[in-house]
């Protein structure tokens, strides 16, 4: 009975969730760039994300195309991330990691009423970053869109393993993140790289969400939130303070959530959400680090 | 004696407080006294949340469910059971405090972000099960008790005879919040200051410290959250009646949650007043940033715009500055008193 399942389906769908699982680990990734930084979860990284698109989107109209707009976009929103840091988060630097967290929450209801207030609350479409026709292996019809938005997010997430492997830059970064005080000793302008930081961050975050749009046909101002849930529960998957576990939990979720909703007939589309955080909640107690997460040992 | 005229001053301040809460319906519009009402709601679920982030050190991006949980308790008891509304507050306190013993316990194995993505998921998921539920909670429409139960509604009518007076209903609800609001603020605030509360702070500082000290990590934690899901289920079943005796799904999706965690940060963990002034903030801020522009998105815009700009003024929240301002007071009484 097993081996007379729908094999080809469920290789589709394992493609479609590692697809959409590699959008959410480009912003989760970007999440955890910037918890290793700050020890905070920017609650308003997939609202930045969800201008930098509208951002882009408003240069396709204007004629350019999806790859050039893509380019621009992730450029300005480096910018735009460094700009944010310096601006709002700088001056809170000293502040308790509450107080940032709800700041960032604050910048999450401002991002998403200026999108709203710049781009009326009509929908959007997106045009496809990639051909349209599937590609035939073994018999499986898979999409080269898919296959695109897994390539172009894991090659995301490479290059910035290689900035921060390869670079002296990447070094002092993560020098900075590890030990501040030490940091400033040897000369590393510790603000700097946590500036640096949120632009990296925020590029991620145009990234994934120009990779999260075109799959979508139409989408609207909110057409981030579900993603910014899913990178978040996809990062504490795979431990807060792990670039790898974040890539590894986002995959995984994003292949859970499209299994799940296909083939568990009680789960349907309705309790996707809630059934994918319950599973990540049962792995949870198993591994209160996550998967791949330090354990914290503390001094007392 | 320092002891004793920091008793004097508590007193003083509540006394105050009660006053305020007493007379400032005369000076209110109806409708003003009925958003009030609801700020009063806020202020016990953010007084419940206090104890369990500000003293104890737990994280809850949850406690909008909890809310939901008591105030279904209160709207399906009412339409479907024959309670009289009133009379079920106290019993949706106990529901949601079973509900926040259970959310708990996974704070007994998870600390900060872990913690807070496994009690977000709660709030995350609320809105679908009360859905899926639909033969208990009324699926996506909810319950109705003006439809369903207006004979066990208080004051759906217009007015309420209290002791022979007659009050507007939104004057009565207004003093109901708020009533209940002082009074589990006192309860809370004699808790921090007792041995609970030590054993909380303990742990809030220091888990292995305080294990070594003599204090059960796991059952004080488990009483925090319990405790703090009775305020939220006390809360949510008077937003049943603020709200016009109506609830459904929407009302606690999960912006419900962040926003009771905005309006403790903002308060101030710390101080009841600034927690007053955090639970007046989240109810009104949203309200006037929308009638400053009617442009699609601006209210959001302005709601957020004065949270970040809040946090950068006064990183200890509102209550940090009232503090301020009453050092003076304070020192002075002090000083006699010595």
């Amino acid at each position: 009975v097993l081996l007379g399942a729908d094999w080809a389906g469920v290789a589709q769908q394992v493609v479609a969730g590692l697809s959409s699982g590699g959008t959410y680990a480009t912003l989760a990734v970007a999440l955890v760039l910037i918890y290793r930084a700050t020890g905070v979860v920017n609650f308003a990284q997939g609202e930045m994300a969800m201008l930098s698109t509208f951002f882009a989107w408003t240069l396709t109209q204007h004629g350019l195309t999806y790859w050039e707009a893509f380019a621009i976009a992730v450029a300005v929103s480096f910018a735009g991330g460094i700009v944010v840091e310096r601006t709002v988060i700088r001056p809170v630097e000293r502040a308790s990691v509450l107080t940032v967290a709800i700041l960032t929450l604050g910048l999450f209801f401002l991002c998403n009423g200026a999108a709203f207030w710049i781009w009326s609350p009509e929908v959007k479409a997106m045009p496809s970053a990639f051909s349209t026709r599937p590609l035939h292996v073994a018999g499986v019809a898979i999409s080269v869109a898919d296959l695109g938005t897994i390539g172009v997010s894991l090659l995301a997430v490479l290059l910035l393993w290689g900035f921060f492997r390869f670079t002296k830059l990447g070094l002092a970064m993560r020098a900075a993140a590890l030990n501040s005080a030490s940091s400033r000793l040897v000369g590393i302008r510790v603000g700097w790289t946590i500036a640096l930081g949120w632009g990296l961050a925020a590029a991620l975050g145009a990234v994934a969400g120009l990779m999260a749009a075109p799959p979508l046909g139409s989408f609207d101002q909110n057409f981030m939130q579900p993603v910014l849930l899913y990178a978040f529960a996809g990062a504490v998957l795979g431990g807060i303070d792990s670039a790898l576990g974040a890539v590894v939990g986002s995959l995984l979720l994003g292949v859970f959530l499209n299994l799940a909703g296909t083939y568990v007939s009680w789960v349907g589309t309705d309790l996707r959400q809630p059934a994918a955080l319950a599973v990540i909640l049962a792995v949870l107690l198993f591994r209160p680090s996550g998967l791949f997460g330090s354990a914290t040992v503390r001094r007392v | 004696v320092r002891r004793f005229a920091r008793a004097a001053l508590g007193l003083a301040v509540a006394a105050g407080a009660i006053a305020v809460v007493l007379v400032l319906p005369h000076w209110l519009s109806d409708a003003r006294a009925a958003e009030f009402a609801l700020a009063g709601c806020f202020f016990i679920a953010i007084v419940g949340l206090n104890l369990l982030t500000g003293y104890t050190g737990q994280i809850s991006l949850g406690h909008g469910a909890l809310m939901a949980i008591g105030a279904y308790t209160t709207a399906i008891l009412t339409a479907d059971h024959g309670f009289r509304d009133l009379w079920t507050i106290p019993l949706a306190g106990l529901v949601a405090m079973a509900a926040g013993f259970l959310l708990g316990l996974p704070a007994l194995r998870l600390t900060g972000l872990y913690l807070a993505l496994a009690t977000f998921a709660l709030a995350v998921a609320m809105p679908a099960l009360l859905k899926k539920f639909s033969g208990l909670t009324g699926g996506s429409h909810g319950i109705n008790l003006f439809d369903d139960a207006l004979s066990r509604t208080t004051g759906a009518l217009g007015s309420v005879h209290v002791l022979g007076a007659r009050v507007a209903t939104n004057d009565f609800l207004f003093y109901l919040t708020w009533g209940i609001g002082l009074a589990l603020a006192g309860v809370a605030w004699l808790l921090v200051r007792g041995r609970l509360g030590r054993g909380f702070r303990a742990l809030r500082d220091s888990e292995v410290a305080a294990a070594s000290f003599g204090v059960n990590p796991a059952l004080y934690k488990t009483l925090a959250f319990s405790i703090s899901g009775f305020y939220a289920g006390v809360a949510g079943s008077l937003f049943v009646l603020v709200s016009n005796w109506f609830v459904n799904p929407q009302s606690f999706a999960f912006d419900k949650s962040l926003l009771l965690v905005v309006g403790a940060v903002v308060g101030g963990l710390g101080s009841l007043a600034g927690l007053a002034a955090g639970a007046v903030f989240i109810e009104f801020v949203p309200t006037w940033a929308g009638k400053l522009s009617d442009a699609p998105g601006a209210p959001s815009v302005f709601f957020g715009a004065a949270i970040v700009l809040l946090m950068i003024v006064l990183p200890g929240g509102l209550g940090a500055v009232l503090q301020r301002v009453a050092r003076p007071l304070t020192r002075a009484l002090r000083v006699r008193s010595e």
